[in-house]
């Protein structure tokens, strides 16, 4: 295999493998209360009667 | 009034709700919940700061309770939900008077918003050179390079062809590594190249796995 060829294979592999732990970091942190807040009055909407 | 409050005042019941069945309606419920982290993460990417990030997934996360009725259990929530979270923020920067702005401002944004010392440097630079991509070429790279999709199911949330799915993400790697080899995204005068010696220990990590 084309030496060089495979120096830019690994380097796009590691810029792969970086994208992933930028995208895990966000995905790893807590989910802030606000969001289930909206689901839970998401809920209590639906159960008010009209 | 907070977000959260503006998702349950002053609106109706939803009359799509009306008759549903409450064990679909909790499945739906929870399945929304675990993708919360995944929607705040492709949010981040689109949107840049973190707080502007975030409103864009709660309204997507509204949009998708309220279309819940729309959505067939057993098929991909996440590719759904991310179309969803995609339409609102190219919605919303199309109204926006600002929109000829946004995606410098978002590279600007995404500056600030690395406030966390620890975090390793080379993401921080990946983030940066992220931001200078064009919007589509980033949002292809993070759907197949980062959220796991197949190149099908980022052309159905990207609504185009799965060649131009392929084509973006190609362009955007080439670009990206370009970007961090030239350290285009130097700031106040400092060197960049931790970032792309971080890659090459990741490179050559790989290279030495079997």
């Amino acid at each position: 295999m084309n030496p060089s060829l495979d120096e830019a294979r690994l380097r796009q592999q590691a810029i792969g493998v970086k994208l992933r732990d930028l995208f895990n970091e966000v995905v790893n942190e807590p989910v802030p209360d606000e969001f289930l807040e909206i689901l839970r009055r998401a809920d209590d909407r639906k159960a008010e009667p009209e | 009034m907070t977000r959260a409050e503006a998702a349950g005042a002053g609106r109706p019941a939803d009359p799509q709700s009306r008759g549903a069945d409450p064990a679909m309606e909790e499945a739906f419920r929870r399945e929304l919940v675990a993708l919360i982290p995944h929607l705040r993460a492709f949010a981040r990417t689109l949107a840049g700061d973190p707080a502007g990030a975030d409103d864009l997934a709660q309204d997507a996360m509204i949009k998708a309770w309220d279309a819940r009725a729309s959505y067939q259990m057993g098929t991909n929530m996440k590719a759904w939900t991310f179309m969803i979270l995609r339409n609102q923020f190219y919605s919303e920067k199309r109204r926006s008077w600002r929109q000829t702005q946004l995606d410098q401002e978002a590279a600007e944004r995404t500056l600030v918003a690395i406030d966390n010392p620890e975090a390793p440097v080379a993401l921080d630079e990946l983030r940066l050179g992220l931001a200078m991509l064009p919007a589509e070429q980033r949002e292809a790279l993070i759907l197949v390079g980062a959220g796991g999709f197949a190149y099908e199911e980022a052309a159905d949330i990207c609504g185009c062809a799965v060649g131009t799915v392929k084509s973006r993400v190609s362009r955007a790697r080439r670009s990206l590594q370009a970007i961090l080899e030239a350290g285009a995204y130097d700031r106040d005068g400092k060197s960049a190249s931790d970032a792309m010696r971080s890659i090459l220990a990741e490179a050559e990590r790989l290279s030495s796995t079997p």
